[in-house]
């Protein structure tokens, strides 16, 4: 009996040292593409494909051309203001139309809430063309306006923020109307400073996509001065052909906010990814 | 608005006693349907705008025939039927077949068994979890410019590395066939972490009672994921499937973009890229938003295939 019970320990043991192998494996065909990324980004031309992770000449200057030679510099401030304008814009509209649709009673307000539910369903890039002629009927082609204001509309975020206030105490609101608040000031000074948790955590989600978008920014822009991080990257890849020691120095630009954002608000991350999948 | 705070004040006072005060100016319900109705407005106008028109717009788009900048000229199913003779449609359809049909159960199954990998509590969960997530933060123009110098057939670190591990390397971009399944590797690299965080929350959501349960009952570990765990995470399940087999039909361009350019021979030329070029490199726009539509179509039918097979993501028990 003893014996056995220490084979199936044993058994046990091997099993999981067997999953932590798979879990170091994993680990490390995720990461190994980013390491070499990094180091390959302070190769030299000659020496960017000669297969070894820590680079013989260690040098900075494919990050000095890239800002000299290209306009690095200017593309990152875009997308810089692009995608935080959005991310305030989106934050404010959508709680202020989150909070009416959770706690304020009006009449439709069901129905309300099923049609920009249905707008979930809508991905981007399926109206990508009738999106694009609406943009140009507004005179939008080529302006930051073009490529901020379409992208600050989703009912995700909205979505989000009304199961957010649903939970909300109904006394705090009651209590202020009583002492003679009207809805705009019980929004702006109860309903805004409660809701942080759940405005920085969609904040870092807004400023991740709108980072990271491509084809709108693609599709709205062709003047060179507006370009977005990601569209110059792409383009300069075409350009710069397979001198890879440059195209790799512009994608740790590209990705290095994203890296910083993840390693600082990792839980808030991963906790909102777990939220925003089914509650 | 202040203002009108004052004879709110009073009418609760009045409350206090039984008769019903009569309000003065706009009552506080008429009150309360004005500031509902302001504060909805700017994103109600936006999506209107920018979601709800356009997604109408698409539907009146494909009827026309659009030349240049701005002219239109009505021909009823015509961009239709032209989709239907189209050789380069079908074939990039079947593309698209056969990248849903492998990415989507093969995204499952590693992000399932990479959430059931993360429940087991190993020694550094916290760290693996972090690495797995990672390439999900990036994007995938810089994944897709990463992979490609990754897997250049000549100087890429994979194929020298196979080849000093004695094998072969292979062109991963440079045969139509295999350049589909390498897109569809990446994909699957890119999006596990997230659906695994996913399938982790569902995992976590399930009580640990009636694992103990089963195990004083005998069942193995097979049988517990058979009998407990399987049924269970289908709320999960279903999302995991939805939400993949959109991301699958209508994503993805920007890897398309950085890394084959729908080559090569077009191997890679699925839809979204397809109605793209046709659109914004061709200026077909008419015909683009009619293949458009019908991917809209195919997406509905899709998820109600979805919806039958889970059954709406509920339990057996109803619930």
């Amino acid at each position: 009996m003893a014996s056995e019970n220490a084979t199936a320990l044993r058994k046990q043991r091997a099993g999981r040292g067997g999953l932590i192998a798979l879990a170091i494996l994993a680990s490390v065909i995720t990461i190994f593409p980013f390491l070499w990324m990094v180091t390959s980004s302070f190769k030299t031309r000659a020496t960017v494909n000669d297969g070894k992770l820590i680079p013989t000449d260690f040098t900075f200057s494919n990050f000095e051309y890239i800002f000299s030679g290209s306009d690095f510099g200017r593309y990152l401030l875009n997308s810089f203001f692009v995608s935080v304008v959005i991310t305030v814009v989106a934050l404010f509209f959508h709680s202020m139309c989150a909070y009416a649709l959770a706690r304020l009673r009006f009449p439709g307000r069901e129905k309300i809430f099923t049609m920009v539910f249905a707008t979930l369903l809508i991905t981007a890039p399926v109206v990508l063309i009738p999106l694009f002629m609406v943009v140009r009927e507004l005179g939008l082609l080529n302006s930051y306006g073009g490529l901020i204001i379409p992208a600050i509309f989703n009912a995700f975020g909205i979505f989000l923020l009304r199961q957010f206030y649903l939970g909300f105490p109904r006394e705090l609101e009651e209590a202020a109307i009583v002492d003679g608040c009207n809805h705009w000031r019980v929004y702006w000074s109860i309903v805004l400073p409660m809701s942080r948790p759940v405005l920085s955590a969609l904040a870092i989600f807004f400023f991740l996509a709108n980072w990271n978008a491509f084809v709108w920014p693609l599709v709205v822009t062709t003047d060179p001065d507006l370009q977005v991080i990601q569209t110059a990257l792409a383009q300069f890849a075409t350009q710069t052909t397979s001198n890879y020691n440059y195209i790799l120095a512009g994608t740790m630009i590209a990705a290095i906010p994203m890296i910083a954002i993840f390693f600082t608000f990792q839980r808030q991350i991963v906790d909102s990814v777990k939220t925003s999948g089914l509650k | 608005m202040t203002s009108v705070a004052a004879p709110d004040r009073t009418g609760k006072t009045e409350a206090a006693t039984p008769a019903k005060p009569v309000k003065q100016g706009m009552s506080r319900k008429h009150r309360e349907w004005l500031a509902a109705a302001l504060f909805i407005l700017p994103d109600g106008l936006g999506l209107l705008l920018f979601v709800g028109i356009p997604m109408v717009l698409s539907v009146v788009l494909s009827l026309f025939q659009v030349s240049g900048f701005g002219t239109y000229e009505w021909v009823g199913l015509a961009n239709y039927e032209r989709m239907f003779q189209d050789p380069m449609f079908w074939e990039s359809m079947r593309l698209t077949g056969i990248y849903v049909v492998v990415l989507v159960p093969v995204l499952f199954c590693v992000s399932l068994g990479l959430g059931l990998l993360m429940k087991q509590k190993l020694p550094g969960t916290s760290f693996y979890r972090t690495a797995l997530f990672l390439p999900y933060m990036i994007s995938l123009a810089v994944v897709g410019l990463l992979w490609k110098f990754m897997l250049d057939e000549q100087l890429g670190v994979v194929n020298k590395s196979l080849r000093g591990l004695g094998m072969e390397g292979e062109p991963w971009l440079g045969k139509p066939e295999l350049a589909l399944f390498t897109l569809i590797a990446i994909m699957v690299w890119v999006m596990m972490g997230y659906y695994m965080i996913i399938f982790l929350a569902g995992l976590q959501d399930i009580p640990k009672e009636y694992y103990d349960a089963a195990r004083i009952d005998g069942a193995g570990p097979w049988a517990q994921f058979r009998s407990i765990t399987w049924p269970l995470l289908r709320p999960t399940s279903f999302f995991v499937l939805i939400m993949s087999t959109v991301a699958a039909l209508t994503g993805g361009l920007d890897l398309i973009f950085t890394m084959t350019k729908g080559g090569p021979a077009n191997g890679t030329s699925l839809i979204i890229y397809y109605i793209y070029t046709q659109a914004f490199g061709f200026g077909e726009y008419g015909y683009a938003s009619a293949m458009g539509t019908f991917l809209v179509l195919i997406m509905v039918l899709l998820a109600g295939v979805i919806f039958k097979v889970t059954k709406s993501g509920r339990f057996d028990d109803g619930q």
